[in-house]
């Protein structure tokens, strides 16, 4: 299945922005952080279809998953 | 030294030193300011008349070496809303005034001339100067000229023309170490500061210190308190993007008003957002991390210079940018940081005066995303007092009564901030309790209903955000009393040593032993004397909701209405 991902702030660097992902059926999220090398203790936000979830949400076909690190402001 | 209070009578030119009052020597910052205006101020007078009094505080802990300690509470009744007011700002103002050991300083009365006026400050109290050469200019004139006439090192608080022509979404200056500018910025502050004809008031502390009652005690706590505020991830990710970090975020979640509210995320986010701001800085040469105030350890400030290297703003902020940009649909950060630094300069509130726009926008005043006639509105107009100019510096509800727009994004008259409440409800509950108008900083729920921070809420749902808003306000009319800045709240939320750290450095300043339960109170307190003063001056339940069309038009993408009752709003009083 076809997944797209976002990437925020610092996890871009050395990475991407967003990128297209092929990914097996029932991929869980946590399985996407730790693909990219992203430390979980760094992940602030996730985001499926501008719905937060968690590292064990299952990604489903043309999902967009955003990743964001502890972040603040106002 | 001792604590005194300066005050200023403009009626008859006089000046005078009085005692702490018992009753307020526990507080400080916007405690002070507001426990001052509900005591002083008739809740009915006009704001612009001579009852009304401008109230200057820094925090309790303002002045001593405390990390992030150096806000300063400006409070009156507001032009704007109607309601009890406190905007407070970085800069160095707060404390030097903490070390002249001037408690507050209260501004009251009116002249019966056109002549303009300044107040100098210092340890020996205040003085009143008249003032010609700098009258009609703006801001960044009147911090060049007095770091001639004056010196460098000259705390300075200032109005440009806005405030000179008492307009409503008029702001308050404060300089920063570095000669730029900080605001004091929501609820037309700056108008009753015109009103008095004040044009600047300049502050020197001299040799002036702040006395610490326990200093080894106060040491000790100030490392466990910075130590806190560093180590947060926020902090961290605040001196790399500064608050626009949040432009991105806040889309992705589809809260980002766009186009006068009209949808939820902006397609021109990415051109706007802290990443690309980021780079733009390291690019040209300016500094990602800029601190507002001496002691400041977090930097969410920056120098953002233009094409050509040369400084155009600092503190250039997420709410700024998001007003100028998404609700404008502008997707250009050179052209909004042009704006940025002008409105800087005219003195006027930048949420409050880009949202004017985008009511004006909808009106048909001017194009959605049309930069350049806002530049030109802001430099012809806004700053020339024409009209247009003084329909646009009236603020957003302003606008909207003039141009018969009905969807006008306002609460109490004063403009939402950056967050759509039909996405984030928990904000929404925010925007209608405020004792202030709409305003994010009142009650930040975007800290647990989007960052994750201090919990987790679902922005879509309306369970828990009452209490979640309640608590979140008691604990900022709390904060906003110490002078620290409300980004320790990240760290406060996240690291049990950082609010008994707050604690024990205000107990070691002052010798006493304030537990967490007195400050909770404190800032139940706080909110409570705002709120009767609203309710005195004609404010009921009523006023408490947000604009019909939030319930009426639904928000692309999750395609979301506001559905608070007015009943279940009300229940945010009941503490």
């Amino acid at each position: 299945m076809q997944v797209q991902v976002k990437l925020f702030a610092f996890f871009r660097e050395g990475r991407f922005k967003e990128e297209g992902r092929e990914l097996t059926d029932n991929t869980i999220v946590g399985q996407v952080v730790d693909d990219l090398d992203i430390d979980r203790e760094e992940v602030g936000v996730l985001m499926i279809n501008s719905r937060h979830c968690q590292f064990d949400t299952v990604l489903r076909d043309n999902d967009i998953l955003a990743i964001f690190p502890v972040i603040g402001g106002g | 030294m001792p604590e005194k209070i300066f005050r200023v009578n403009m009626t008859d030119l006089s000046t005078s030193i009085e005692a702490v009052p018992d009753d307020w020597a526990g507080l400080g910052g916007r405690g002070l300011t507001s426990t001052i205006v509900a005591a002083e101020v008739p809740p009915t007078c006009h704001p612009l008349g001579p009852n009304n009094k401008i109230v200057f505080a820094p925090g309790l802990l303002s002045g001593t070496a405390a990390a992030n300690s150096g806000r300063i509470s400006c409070g009156a009744k507001s032009p704007l809303t109607g309601t009890i007011k406190e905007a407070n700002a970085g800069g160095t103002s707060a404390q030097i005034m903490a070390k002249m050991g001037c408690k507050a300083l209260i501004i009251e009365g009116q002249h019966q001339d056109d002549s303009w006026y300044s107040l100098r400050l210092t340890s020996d109290g205040a003085t009143i100067e008249k003032e010609e050469e700098l009258i009609g200019k703006g801001n960044f004139a009147v911090v060049e000229t007095l770091a001639q006439r004056l010196s460098e090192s000259t705390g300075l608080m200032s109005i440009g023309q806005a405030g000179e022509m008492q307009m409503a979404a008029a702001n308050i200056s404060i300089k920063d170490p570095d000669g730029h500018l900080r605001s004091c910025g929501r609820g037309g502050l700056g108008a009753v500061m015109g009103s008095k004809k004040i044009k600047f008031i300049s502050l020197d502390a001299g040799e002036g210190k702040v006395e610490i009652a326990d200093m080894e005690k106060f040491r000790a706590a100030n490392k466990t308190f910075a130590k806190a505020l560093v180590d947060h991830p926020v902090s961290q990710a605040l001196g790399t993007y500064g608050t626009n970090v949040l432009v991105n975020i806040i889309n992705e979640a589809g809260g980002l008003p766009t186009r006068n509210f009209t949808n939820g995320q902006f397609e021109g986010h990415e051109q706007i957002s802290g990443e690309t701001m980021h780079d733009l800085i390291v690019e040209r040469g300016g500094k990602p991390r800029h601190n507002c105030h001496r002691g400041c350890v977090i930097n969410c400030s920056q120098i953002y210079n233009d094409t050509a290297g040369k400084f155009k703003t600092s503190g250039f902020e997420y709410e700024s940018i998001w007003a100028m940009g998404a609700d404008c649909a502008v997707d250009n950060l050179d052209q909004i940081a042009e704006m940025d630094h002008i409105l800087d300069d005219i003195g006027i509130d930048t949420i409050e005066t880009a949202v004017a726009f985008g009511v004006a926008m909808e009106g048909g005043v001017l194009n959605f995303g049309d930069s350049d006639e806002m530049i030109r509105i802001l430099i012809d107009e806004v700053a020339k007092g024409t009209p247009l100019g003084r329909i646009i510096g009236s603020g957003a509800g302003n606008v909207g009564k003039t141009y018969g727009v009905t969807r006008v994004p306002v609460v109490k008259n004063q403009a939402i901030p950056a967050y759509d409440p039909r996405a984030i409800k928990g904000i929404g509950i925010t925007y209608a309790t405020s004792t202030q108008g709409a305003d994010h900083t009142m009650g930040y729920t975007i800290a647990t209903e989007i960052l994750n921070v201090g919990g987790a809420a679902d922005p879509l749902s309306k369970k828990g955000q009452v209490e979640l808003s309640r608590n979140l306000q008691i604990a900022t009319a709390a904060i906003d009393s110490t002078g620290m800045c409300l980004f320790i709240a990240f760290a406060a939320l996240d690291d049990a040593t950082c609010l008994p750290a707050l604690i024990d450095m205000i107990n070691a300043r002052f010798g006493i032993n304030l537990t967490a339960d007195d400050v909770t109170n404190l800032g139940m307190s706080i909110l409570k004397t705002e709120h009767n003063f609203n309710l005195a001056a004609g404010f009921t339940n009523k006023d408490d909701r947000l604009p019909e069309f939030f319930e009426l038009e639904s928000l692309p993408p999750h395609n979301v209405l506001w559905d608070f009752s007015g009943e279940e709003i009300d229940t945010f009083w009941d503490f």
